[in-house]
């Protein structure tokens, strides 16, 4: 491992893991809502689109960034219409989705492949970015990385100490309950679908204006809306546990530049794959210690008994099913 | 009302509604087109010229026909016992490997001809692991088939690019541009004139025949559409569900198989990268719109297959991406999850 310098290796999983963290975060409020929005991949390259090329006719980095959060909201708009007021296959309109954002951002996105555009500079944090250590890991980056941290703590706070956290965990787990209490699930979920979508599109954002600047096709972005999609689970629909599942997955990318460092015979997009097979595995083991904990009431004693234990987190109940309240 | 009044009756509505969903999905890419600066009659024009026009292209669709029916028919098993295999992509690709392995020690001996059948098996073969894994996964670990079958997909992506590069790369200089092309005598024989293989087509009516003979004739097809709509009541029946789900999904890896192991042997003559040019994901928005059913499949996956072949003029004549043809694809399933709602919210109102 010469010249592998740790600070800037987790300098640059921080900021390579950026829109992986506001994607899976966003993804995970959708889905406490009992709401998947499977279109995370289409809705991700689409916003993506829609923030450079916004960013690149007005010139305003800003703008560009909201434009992609738009469009992020607006795909799960159309999952939240079609499954929570409408009752279709939550699973089925997300897929069709997916290609068809995907398809709409690489038809729109023609005439900005490939400009050069706009894109986020550095804005190191003053005092904050000469704290030894802490300071060139966390606070040398871009306005986008600092957004995807701190997305990680609202959301969290927002889930687990607010009272409407409360009301959209109690529609995600039991939503009959929920609106036996008076709580209007319907729009719970659709906002809440919306929101995740927001986020998801800041996700496409940070990628085309930030972490790999322009448009293209490929763009580069392909597969990550899976890999969030996958996170979640590996999170235990848990935002903080979710986020560092990013961050382990953009270890993972950034290490597989090093792997190929080392055997230079084989290509670098066979170990952009080697997050897939982590994430089955990552799956199995949480199927293995949620059938574990049964007996063992976890009093975990052995090092795989706690790996799994941590893993663990069960999926809201009502997750992928549409209730109508009648 | 005679059931046969009745039955023309539904007919009717159901062309009345299919005219109406086209025209809809048409009128909403005139708008996209002009929202894209494109005049949309040229591009209308062109995607039925690129498709339709001439007898070589519409054998270009027809080839291109046969892999994406190959696929829906296996879906049509899955999505009957009630299973997601999204994985359909890299079961294909995992068909077109293996059958590229047994072409490659074939190359090697003097019987052409036998290895190219021993291809279309291991492509069977191949495919057919790969989404049994996917149903292990689900089955063993409830690992959602979505996610597993998602995985693997990248992961055969993988497998093929390390092979591309790798162990089976050409002598010289490795590429994007796949292995070495095979010795013509392992090319999949085609019609004098034109481009199109007899034994692909074959193999396409026949998996359709067979998948619709399967699913209402016989006791595995009973036993899939009894998982599908009731699981905990068929297993309280005696059924071995997960038995079931795995027959089903071998059954739909086989069929992606034999759509990768036509691309290698038809179309490609030899692996390259995107072996799978996306049929299979394709395929799924074709049984969507077949809603589920077998008997509707070779007609939209026809459409399906003009619009492919269609658009690939598009960058060239009109500076347009081809990925229109998705976007049409697209739209118009969500037209028709629009169109049930509405046939199932009247339905209701009549009773």
């Amino acid at each position: 491992m010469d010249n592998l310098n740790i600070t800037i290796l987790l300098a640059s999983i921080v900021a390579g893991a950026a829109p992986i963290v506001l994607a899976a975060v966003g993804e995970t409020v959708t889905e406490k809502s009992g709401v998947i929005n499977l279109s995370l991949d289409g809705s991700i390259l689409l916003s993506a689109m829609v923030a450079f090329a916004v960013a690149y006719q007005s010139h305003n980095l800003v703008l560009g960034f909201m434009a992609g959060a738009a469009a992020g909201g607006l795909v799960a708009a159309i999952v939240g219409v079609f499954s929570v007021y409408l009752g279709q296959s939550q699973v089925a309109v997300g897929f069709v989705l997916t290609l068809t954002a995907r398809d709409l951002a690489y038809f729109f996105g023609n005439p900005y492949a490939r400009l050069y555009g706009p894109m986020v500079s550095p804005w190191p944090i003053p005092f904050l970015h000469k704290i030894p250590l802490l300071g060139p890991i966390f606070f040398q980056h871009s306005t986008p990385v600092y957004i995807s941290v701190l997305v990680i703590g609202v959301c969290w706070w927002y889930l687990y100490r607010t009272p409407s956290g409360l009301c959209l965990r109690a529609v995600g787990e039991h939503p009959q309950a929920a609106y036996a209490r008076g709580i209007n699930t319907r729009r719970i979920q659709m906002w809440h679908t919306i929101a995740g979508g927001l986020l998801v599109g800041l996700a496409g954002a940070t990628f085309a204006l930030c972490t790999k600047p322009g448009w293209g096709r490929p763009q580069g972005a392909e597969g990550t809306g899976w890999i969030a999609l996958a996170i979640v689970i590996f999170g235990g629909w848990h935002p903080v546990k979710a986020a560092l599942g990013a961050y382990l997955f953009a270890f993972l990318q950034v290490m597989g530049i090093h792997f190929q460092r080392w055997w230079p015979s084989v290509p670098s997009q066979v170990f952009q794959v080697a997050p897939f097979p982590l994430m089955i595995l990552a799956l199995v083991l949480v199927n293995v210690a949620q059938q574990g904990r049964g007996y063992t009431k976890g009093k975990a004693t052995s090092v795989l008994g706690r790996i799994v234990n941590l893993l663990s987190g069960a999926a809201p109940a009502a997750l992928g099913r549409s209730f109508r309240p009648e | 009302m005679t059931p046969l009044a009745n039955r023309m009756q539904n007919l009717k509505e159901s062309v009345g509604e299919t005219l109406f969903l086209l025209s809809g999905v048409l009128c909403l890419t005139f708008l996209l087109l002009l929202v894209a600066g494109a005049p949309p009659f040229a591009a209308f024009y062109h995607l039925f010229i690129g498709a339709l026009g001439s007898w070589s292209k519409f054998t270009q669709v027809l080839m291109a026909w046969i892999p994406l029916t190959l696929c829906a028919c296996g879906l049509v098993f899955t999505f009957r016992v009630g299973l997601w295999n999204i994985g359909v992509e890299g079961q294909m690709v995992a068909g077109a490997v293996s059958a590229t392995a047994v072409l490659r020690i074939g190359a090697e001996s003097g019987m052409p001809g036998v290895f190219l059948v021993l291809a279309f098996f291991g492509g069977m073969l191949g495919g057919g692991l790969w989404a049994v894994i996917a149903g292990f996964l689900r089955t063993r670990f409830e690992v959602n088939e979505i996610f597993a079958g998602l995985g693997l997909n990248f992961v055969a992506l993988g497998v093929t690019l390390w092979l591309i590069f790798g162990p089976w790369k050409r002598p010289g200089v490795a590429s994007m541009s796949g292995t070495e092309v095979f010795p013509p005598s392992m090319w999949l024989p085609t019609l004098p004139s034109l481009r199109l293989s007899p034994i692909g087509l074959a193999l396409a009516i026949a998996a359709l025949v067979g998948t619709g003979w399967v699913l209402t004739r016989t006791r595995l097809g009973l036993a899939l559409k009894g998982i599908g709509n009731n699981p905990k009541a068929s297993y309280l029946h005696g059924l071995k569900t997960t038995r079931f789900m795995l027959y089903a999904m071998g059954l739909a890896g086989g069929c992606a198989g034999l759509a990768g192991t036509f691309q290698v042997t038809g179309v490609y003559h030899r692996l390259i990268p995107a072996i799978s040019s996306n049929y299979g994901y394709l395929a799924l928005l074709v049984v969507m719109l077949a809603n589920y059913k077998v008997w509707g499949t070779p007609g939209i996956a026809f459409f399906f297959a003009c619009l492919n072949i269609g658009s690939i003029q598009l960058p060239m004549m009109l500076h347009l991406d081809s990925s229109l043809s998705g976007i049409i694809q697209g739209t118009l399933v969500l037209a028709v999850l629009l169109m049930q709602v509405w046939r199932k919210r009247r339905q209701t109102d009549n009773y």
